[in-house]
């Protein structure tokens, strides 16, 4: 972590999906640049996400050595303000997941640290 | 675009066994291939002076290697941090830097201990700093993964999958066959395929390269002087390298990558081909940088041998096999040869260009291509005999 990306996991332990957003312009980035790769203004805040996006891509990764881990699905998520999020798909089997399938964030403490996650809305997108 | 068609070639290769424990170090390697490539391309150490090379922090330094060869005085040494993408950029490299007057004679190398030493993707890559601080906690780490959401991307816009990288690799499997170098020459069905062990859903085991312990090294020198080496000259005809948009740090960066259904090829691919002044139709064969199944479709797509979509029909019916209309990787690629980071594809092209690939040649192999990367950022080269 860095001055510029902290305030990511600053938000998430309060429960708040925040996103780098250009003081002079208002272009969101994800991840967090230093420098607003539209403007190049160096002077920036943060707004906070709805939370709802799409599915992009994802994968199932198991656990190497535990034959009976379920698996994890990583997601790219698009979120609704225009940039690109990986996070994991919670409750759901990997033959459900699709492509374009709307989601919505959860907050989920893993190993001690608050990370955004994922669930399928099931509403139409 | 590269302005040097056909001025600079490439005149000596040299390489180590491929291995999965070398039990030597990378420094060891390094000077083995590279002292081969000088000695193959008929000239003397003290003929060398530039020396240049690819790395991840992984590998010996160009400086150190060229003192360590006994070279007195490099005129230019340089290693370009860079991941596969580079294992052309070396090469054209070297030309600019002939070009520019900085040297006459350079040796371009990847050495690595991939295997028994420092794993790509592996331990030192999974500390969460700068981009990876968003991907590494939510189970984003390794190479598999990474690649595995551009593939599942290619066959959610375009319905390839298994059926199509299953084609790939056992075409490589049969031509590595063929390859006294190769690390893995047992024959590999589809079943065998299908059968391979989940990886990361939607990968296989066979749909991903090896890891490798050894070097490869390249000589390259002006088209003048080729001429009076004993080899047939392999000339660099063209060469492009760099992507599209938000390259990024090519890896976990390509979150900002605006579609991951094609990858940097699209971009270079006019630039390739114009400073070549051929196109797809001219190449008798190629080494595509394999180091996923999928990323060979790609490669063909973004390249223009077929539109973007068509590479999994493309590749079926023998068409990239040995005796099909463009054989792809004759020694095996990165998934059946070694993973050498791509720069064993050069190598393989020279031998084919010369005629000495044995029973791997292609016959009347008059124009290659290589290609090098597979995400945001690559490099391609058009050789020729």
């Amino acid at each position: 972590m860095s001055k510029d990306d902290a305030f990511f996991w600053e938000g998430a332990q309060e429960g708040r999906l925040l996103l780098r957003s250009c003081a002079s312009c208002g272009e969101i980035a994800h991840p967090p640049l230093p420098m607003c790769p539209h403007c190049h203004g160096l002077e920036w805040g943060t707004v906070e996400a709805s939370g709802r996006g799409t599915v992009y891509a994802w994968l199932c990764s198991k656990h190497p050595n535990q034959a009976d881990d379920k698996g994890r699905i990583v997601v790219l998520v698009d979120l609704e303000e225009g940039v690109r999020l990986v996070s994991n798909l919670l409750d759901t089997e990997i033959d459900e997941v699709t492509a374009g399938a709307p989601v919505a964030v959860t907050f989920v403490e893993v190993d001690g640290q608050i990370l955004p996650q994922f669930r399928m809305t099931g509403d139409s997108a | 675009m590269f302005k040097l068609r056909d001025k600079y070639a490439i005149v000596g290769i040299g390489n180590t066994e491929y291995s999965k424990a070398s039990g030597r170090t990378v420094r060891s390697l390094a000077t083995e291939a590279s002292v081969k490539a000088i000695q193959d391309a008929g000239l003397a150490v003290a003929d060398i002076d530039g020396m240049v090379s690819f790395n991840f922090n992984d590998s010996a330094p160009a400086m150190g290697v060229a003192t360590e060869m006994g070279i007195e005085n490099i005129g230019y040494a340089v290693d370009y941090a860079a991941g596969g993408n580079g294992a052309n950029l070396i090469t054209l490299a070297a030309c600019a830097a002939i070009e520019a007057g900085l040297a006459e004679t350079v040796v371009c190398f990847r050495a690595m201990n991939g295997r028994s030493g420092f794993r790509l993707g592996g331990g030192r890559d999974m500390s969460a700093y700068g981009v990876t601080q968003f991907t590494a906690p939510l189970g984003w780490i390794t190479y598999p993964q990474a690649m595995a959401m551009w593939a599942r991307r290619h066959m959610i816009d375009y319905d390839t999958g298994p059926e199509h990288w299953a084609e790939i690799a056992t075409t490589f499997r049969e031509n590595a066959i063929r390859n006294p170098r190769a690390m893995q020459r047992t024959p590999m069905t589809k079943d065998d395929y299908f059968n391979s062990r989940a990886i990361v859903d939607p990968f296989r085991m066979y749909d991903i390269c090896l890891e490798s312990d050894g070097a490869c090294a390249v000589v390259i020198t002006s088209a003048e002087r080729a001429k009076d080496l004993p080899h047939k000259p392999v000339y660099i005809m063209g060469g492009a390298y760099g992507g599209g948009p938000s390259q990024g740090d090519d890896l976990f960066d390509a979150i900002r990558w605006p579609s991951h259904s094609h990858n940097c090829f699209k971009y270079i691919a006019d630039d390739l081909w114009a400073s070549a002044g051929v196109g797809p139709e001219d190449v008798d064969v190629a080494q595509i940088y394999d180091c996923f199944t999928y990323s060979v479709l790609m490669a063909l797509e973004g390249l223009g041998f077929c539109k973007e979509g068509e590479g999994g029909p493309f590749v079926m019916d023998g068409r990239i096999k040995k005796d099909g209309a463009l054989p792809l990787n004759t020694a095996g690629g990165l998934l059946s040869e070694a993973y050498i980071h791509g720069f064993n594809h050069v190598l393989e092209a020279v031998e084919q260009l010369r005629g000495d690939a044995g029973e791997r040649q292609i016959e009347g192999a008059e124009i290659c291509l290589t290609t090098a990367g597979a995400m945001t950022c690559g490099s391609a080269m058009i050789l020729r005999n």
